[in-house]
């Protein structure tokens, strides 16, 4: 084998890993019998550890590899890192759950491995393609994963309108590609920045290639106004699903749209800040507004999810540094929140996700005082009430806008957290001050279930009382990064 | 442009004779409709089903399957023709390929995506 490909191949140890583990799962889990399959669980588990292991020998690497086509840096380093806090916690959340559901543990999980290979290969690409094929790695595996629920119509609902409008807004992208390249005649994010800085590259074009991939990558992120798919796919999906849908792709999207705004179009910084500046302020304004008239816990969520969709457009917005180390901060604990709100959601919601309602959890701050103490927790963490995760990651990203001198950026985002409040707050008093229904029948809890909400609510605590140690490492993630 | 004229003068010599004939065949043509001459004739047979109706759902997979294993050949082929000079990198590159298709088609056939029944 060519000596110097060979050598580069321990930048890419994580994600051969991770391919070798889901293999591994689906051809074990067609010999395995039945009542051995959740074996499928542990064995994802370990893959995400060993990846763990992988990914924190690369600290320190800097430099591009593979021609240019993968870049290792703090940046994509801290991403991959996160992918796998939102794996791990998204196969222990969804063991109980399959079994519950009567669902084929072994492919799911394994799906579950492939999507953070794709996730971590958008983190990790410095090339346009390699940016789709990521982006279609996570995909094809999450259009499966929503419709893993073959009998269910509303997953498969969910399948088929993430399938359709994922693959219209992947043309976008496509289209946008092509018009980098026919401008710049190169798909190198590097090199399309070198190109547009020496002017030998028509900006008309460039400027329609902004758009268009700002479309693609809207799509996948749910921003206004491409955010219309959000609600019915979180709906109907399999809970786990649906709260590794709202993190794992939206942090991969945001990544993939920091790198390419900034790496490759800094020139155009003009004309792209007019499209974030007004998409994160329709998104933040509809996201919230919409979530408050939602009886629907997973419709609420999943308005919730665009607006802080629409918070973190605004780090991206500030375009400097510590921007991007508050989007870091933010996606990673969010993801805790999220993961911890959609896990107890999926408990509440029996068995065939039926209870899903507002009414549903009245009462369960009596009957089932541990929980109801634990969603409340994600949900202030969530509206961002201090001394949670979720004050300190807007903290972040507001006082990053305001230095940057995007004062209303930050007004409007203050606005915005003061709106959620009330959609948050709703839920918990109707857990302490409703009686229970006469018919309660208590919740049946899981040990994986239990861990996933306990690490979470660990994480957000540590987090949200000394957020130093975090963001000081995505800051120190984020140096060097142009 | 004076050299195109005579095309545009074809076009609209030919598009008056065509629309004057099938105008004054349709007028003057004599119209002796039957059940016989309404047939399909020449063209295939009579429909007996609607071209809606449900299908089942394993020619899907079977189709699916038949596309990915196609592909597999694509890719061999110009491997093949240039096995000496791409080496052993080239070799252990296909070999791991085939490898995670092997592994696919064990999937699939331990799953019974083959069986028909």
């Amino acid at each position: 084998m060519d000596g110097s490909l060979a050598l580069e191949i321990p930048q890419i140890f994580p994600e051969i890993a991770l391919s070798v583990f889901g293999i591994a799962i689906l051809l074990l889990d067609t010999f395995l019998p039945k009542s051995k399959r959740h074996a499928a669980t542990g064995i994802a588990l370990a893959a995400i550890a060993l990846t763990a292991v992988f990914t924190l020998g690369l600290v320190g690497e800097d430099g591009t590899f593979f021609s240019g086509m993968i870049v290792v840096d703090g940046f994509s380093i801290f991403l991959r890192i996160t992918f796998l806090v939102v794996g791990a916690l998204t196969v222990l959340a969804s063991s109980s759950y399959a079994t519950r559901e009567n669902l084929a543990v072994g492919e799911f999980q394994a799906l579950v491995l492939f999507a953070i290979v794709g996730m971590n290969l958008m983190a990790a690409s410095n090339e346009l393609i390699m940016i789709f094929l990521g982006l279609e790695t996570l995909s094809i595996a999450s259009y499966i994963l929503l419709g893993i629920k073959r009998s269910d119509a509303k997953s498969n609902e969910a399948a088929l309108k993430y399938f359709l409008l994922g693959s219209f807004s992947s043309a976008f992208m496509l289209y946008g590609i092509a018009l980098a390249y026919g401008a710049t005649r190169t798909t190198n994010l590097e090199a399309i920045g070198r190109e547009i800085a020496a002017g030998s590259a028509g900006m008309t074009l460039i400027y329609v290639a902004v758009g268009l991939l700002f479309v693609g990558f809207g799509f996948k992120v749910a921003v206004v106004p491409f955010h219309v798919w959000t609600p019915d796919v979180y709906e109907g999906a399999p809970t786990p699903i649906s709260a590794f849908m709202s993190v794992g792709p939206k942090a991969a999207g945001f990544a993939v749209l920091v790198r390419v705004l900034m790496v490759a179009f800094p020139a155009a910084y003009a004309k792209w800040l007019g499209l974030v500046w007004l998409s994160a302020v329709l998104t933040m304004f509809v996201g919230n507004c919409v979530a408050l008239v939602q009886s629907n816990i997973k419709r609420m969520l999943a308005y919730s999810s665009i607006a802080h969709a629409g918070y973190i457009l605004v780090a991206v917005a500030t375009r400097n540094q510590e921007g991007v180390a508050a989007l870091l901060f933010y996606t990673l604990t969010y993801a805790l929140m999220n993961i911890g709100a959609f896990t107890i959601v999926s408990l509440v919601s029996r068995q065939g996700d039926r209870k899903t309602y507002l009414d549903d959890y009245a009462g369960l701050g009596f009957k089932q005082p541990g929980l109801a103490a634990a969603l409340s927790i994600f949900l202030l963490s969530l509206a961002g009430i201090p001394l949670t995760a979720g004050f300190a990651g807007k903290f972040f990203i507001f006082r990053a806008a305001l230095e940057s001198k995007f004062v209303w950026l930050a007004i409007i985002g203050v606005l915005n957290s003061a709106i959620s409040v009330y959609y948050y707050l709703r839920v918990i008093v109707v857990m302490y001050m409703k009686e229970a229904p006469d018919d309660w029948s208590p919740v049946a809890m899981s040990s994986s279930a239990i861990a996933v909400i306990a690490l979470s609510v660990l994480g957000i605590l540590q987090f949200g009382i000394f957020p130093d140690m975090l963001i000081s490492l995505a800051r120190s993630s984020v140096i060097g990064y142009r | 442009m004076r050299n195109y004229f005579p095309l545009l003068l074809m076009f609209v010599v030919v598009a008056a004779t065509v629309g004057a004939i099938i105008v004054l065949s349709a007028v003057l043509g004599p119209k002796r409709r039957g059940k016989v001459k309404d047939s399909p004739f020449e063209c295939g047979f009579q429909p007996f089903q609607l071209p809606t109706d449900r299908f089942f759902v394993r020619f899907y997979l079977i189709a699916m399957l038949f596309i990915l294993f196609d592909i597999e050949v694509v890719f061999l082929f110009p491997w093949a023709v240039v096995f000496k000079a791409l080496g052993w990198a080239g070799f252990w590159s296909i070999f791991i390929f085939i490898f995670v298709l092997g592994a696919g088609y064990v999937y699939a056939w331990r799953k019974g995506a083959f069986q028909w029944e």
